[in-house]
């Protein structure tokens, strides 16, 4: 059994009708270990459903409904603390989706807010951020100094009462990563919401999710990140401008392949309209991703450890290059030290 | 997962899958006569810590729906520990239909005694006390309040006894309603409990909350009243979804609080808090 029972539910709600109780056991399982459950619940929403099953789902409408408060609320905070500094904030991912009410916001499970600022401003921001009662969640050097230098984001801070996270981007793919995103064209198109916050215009925001899908990760959770894909794909794709405008986008941040490449898996895995343009033709290593997308049993468990193992390690290929990868797995593993 | 145990506990289904067939006898035997659960509201997973712990000096570590990410694994002759603890971590992290609060319930009359209060106040124990004595044990862990109503479910899963409660109960008891001996666990030597046939034939009743104790074991015998906002904050602090349940939580709480008295209580032994409880539940607040 692989992942993809809770695909199908997600893209055609209709066909869990029927449905035995061993079929919903294993979807829910699934849905709540990709970090879907809350969007499961609202596509699912209205449909004749067993009893046990509507009830789980009803609670967890009701933790995305709040996760959707607190994730707002947070964003607030950090609109507070920076609003005396003059510079543009941007919200990105989940909570830049529900401020905006788009469709990938609808359901959706919201961990730490992230934010965009321009690089020069970064100093200042983290700054204002720690006197409003962040703080670094671990006082590594190494890690640190990893991330100042080579991340496109800060150290993780922590609010000191709130116990939330926020993460303060620069930009959306590592310094050290082959394609190189156009930072300051990430800022300078984006879109003012009435509450003082920016979100990504519609074509980076695609690009970012495509971005993080891939280059940003070792597809852990991809199936969730993938629904962002396809949400994104349907709501702003109605218009032909939308997808002329998003190809030439994902070239100019040096993202072609890897939109291209969410969009045929998008295709493939939950029937979006894309356009074959911007999609391009399918590579065989498209089954292979989609592979690892499927890879999670009824019980919720990963499954296909090789394959995880080789998407780990081509995660960092793609963010590093070989020498910088040795010396950062040598530290990591405890062989070299930090100052080496 | 090989093998696999379903059941229900008050309202909430689980499936337990194991990489092992001992625990899930273990629980097959224990939660005996509990109903199943068709499509259970969580999944708990007990897997080997590493691949080859299966079988070599076997560790399990606990999985599911909701795991803590730095949870120490236990070796398999405390799986039954880890399946317990794997349901509580499940409730404690996942549940949204109900206010809960780590609290342990019994009933008469259908009208609920809540008893509250840091671990090793004697929660557990006073619990499986009263419910030998003609309460009906609702729970030893959780109390469930309504979200709706603020009525009380029952959540009687095995009570979990502790180094000198085993002795106080294991006699009066009788062996077939005993697990193993689980000696030298985090919390030390174990024992679990069956709850009594009759409390888990009417596991399924709601109960009004009619008073909630404070107990503290270890101090001179005394009784205090308590105001509503001392009341207020040290059940958030004893909700484990209190925070996530947002407004909802709040109006629960805030509901229970205005209508339900509560005491603290100070215990030298545990005839002092039986007797304790006794005049406190008599009076219904009244000191």
């Amino acid at each position: 059994m692989n992942a993809r029972l809770l695909v199908r539910a997600l893209a055609d709600p209709a066909a869990t009708a029927g449905m035995d109780d061993a079929g919903w056991t294993a979807l829910l399982a699934m849905a709540r270990a990709e970090s879907l459950i809350g969007s499961l619940a609202h596509r699912l929403a209205g449909l004749d459903l067993p009893d046990t099953v509507a009830a789980i789902l009803g609670d967890a409408r009701r933790s995305a409904d709040q996760g959707r408060t607190q994730a707002l609320w947070e964003a607030e905070m950090a609109r507070r603390a920076l609003a005396g500094l003059d510079m543009p904030v941007i919200l990105l991912k989940g909570t830049a989706y529900v401020a905006a009410g788009l469709a990938a916001g609808v359901g959706r499970t919201i961990g730490d807010l992230d934010i965009l600022v321009p690089r020069a401003c970064l100093d200042a921001a983290e700054a204002a951020l720690r006197a409003a009662g962040w703080e670094p969640v671990k006082e590594d050097a190494y890690d640190d100094l990893y991330y100042r230098r080579w991340m496109h984001e800060l150290p993780p801070l922590i609010h000191r009462t709130r116990d939330r996270m926020i993460d303060v981007h620069h930009s959306i793919l590592p310094l050290t990563a082959r394609p190189t995103p156009d930072a300051a064209a990430l800022v300078a198109d984006s879109i003012a919401l009435g509450n003082g916050l920016r979100v990504l215009s519609p074509a980076d925001m695609l690009v970012h999710a495509a971005a993080h899908l891939f280059a940003d990760g070792d597809l852990a959770g991809g199936l969730r990140n993938l629904w962002d894909i396809d949400r994104l794909s349907r709501e702003f794709g109605e218009t032909a401008a939308f997808w002329t405008g998003l190809g030439a986008r994902a070239r100019h941040h040096g993202l072609g392949p890897a939109v291209a490449r969410a969009l045929r898996l998008a295709r493939r895995l939950y029937g979006t309209p894309v356009d074959p343009a911007v999609a391009g033709r399918a590579r065989a290593a498209d089954g292979l991703h989609e592979r690892r997308l499927l890879a999670r049993d009824g019980w919720g468990r990963e499954r296909a450890r090789g394959l995880r193992f080789a998407f780990y390690v081509r995660s960092h290929w793609l963010r590093m290059p070989p020498w910088m990868l040795a010396r950062h797995l040598a530290i990591k593993a405890g062989v070299l030290r930090a100052g080496a | 997962m090989r093998h696999e145990h379903r059941l229900r506990i008050g309202p909430v289904g689980f499936r337990i899958g194991s990489a092992w067939k001992a625990p899930v006898a273990l629980l097959a035997r224990l939660y005996a006569g509990y109903p199943g659960a068709g499509v259970p509201d969580f999944t708990v997973r007990l897997e080997p810590s590493r691949p080859w712990r299966r079988h070599l000096r076997p560790s399990v570590a606990i999985g599911g729906d909701f795991i803590l990410p730095d949870a120490a694994p236990l070796p398999l002759a405390h799986a039954l520990l880890a399946a317990e603890m794997g349901m509580n971590l499940q409730m404690a992290l996942g549940a949204r239909r109900w206010l809960l609060l780590h609290a342990a319930a019994v009933a008469r009359d259908g009208r609920a005694l809540l008893i509250t209060g840091h671990s090793g106040a004697g929660k557990s124990t006073l619990a499986a006390l009263l419910g030998e004595r003609g309460w009906r044990l609702m729970g030893d862990e959780f109390a469930l309040v309504d979200l709706a109503d603020g009525r009380i479910h029952g959540f009687p899963r095995l009570i979990s006894l502790k180094n000198g409660a085993i002795d106080a109960l294991a006699g009066e008891v009788g062996e077939a309603r005993l697990g193993p001996l689980l000696a030298g666990t985090p919390k030390g030597a174990i024992r679990h409990l069956r709850p009594r046939d009759e409390a888990i034939a009417a596991m399924g009743e709601t109960a009004r909350p009619a008073l909630i104790l404070f107990p503290r074991y270890g101090f001179a015998r005394a009784v205090r009243p308590m105001g509503e906002a001392e009341i207020f904050v040290r059940l958030t602090q004893a909700s484990t979804n209190y925070v996530a349940l947002g407004e909802a939580g709040f109006r629960a709480l805030a509901g229970l609080v205005r209508r339900v008295p509560a005491l603290a209580i100070d215990y030298p032994d545990t005839a002092a808090a039986l007797d304790l409880v006794a005049r406190a539940w008599d009076g219904r607040g009244a000191g």
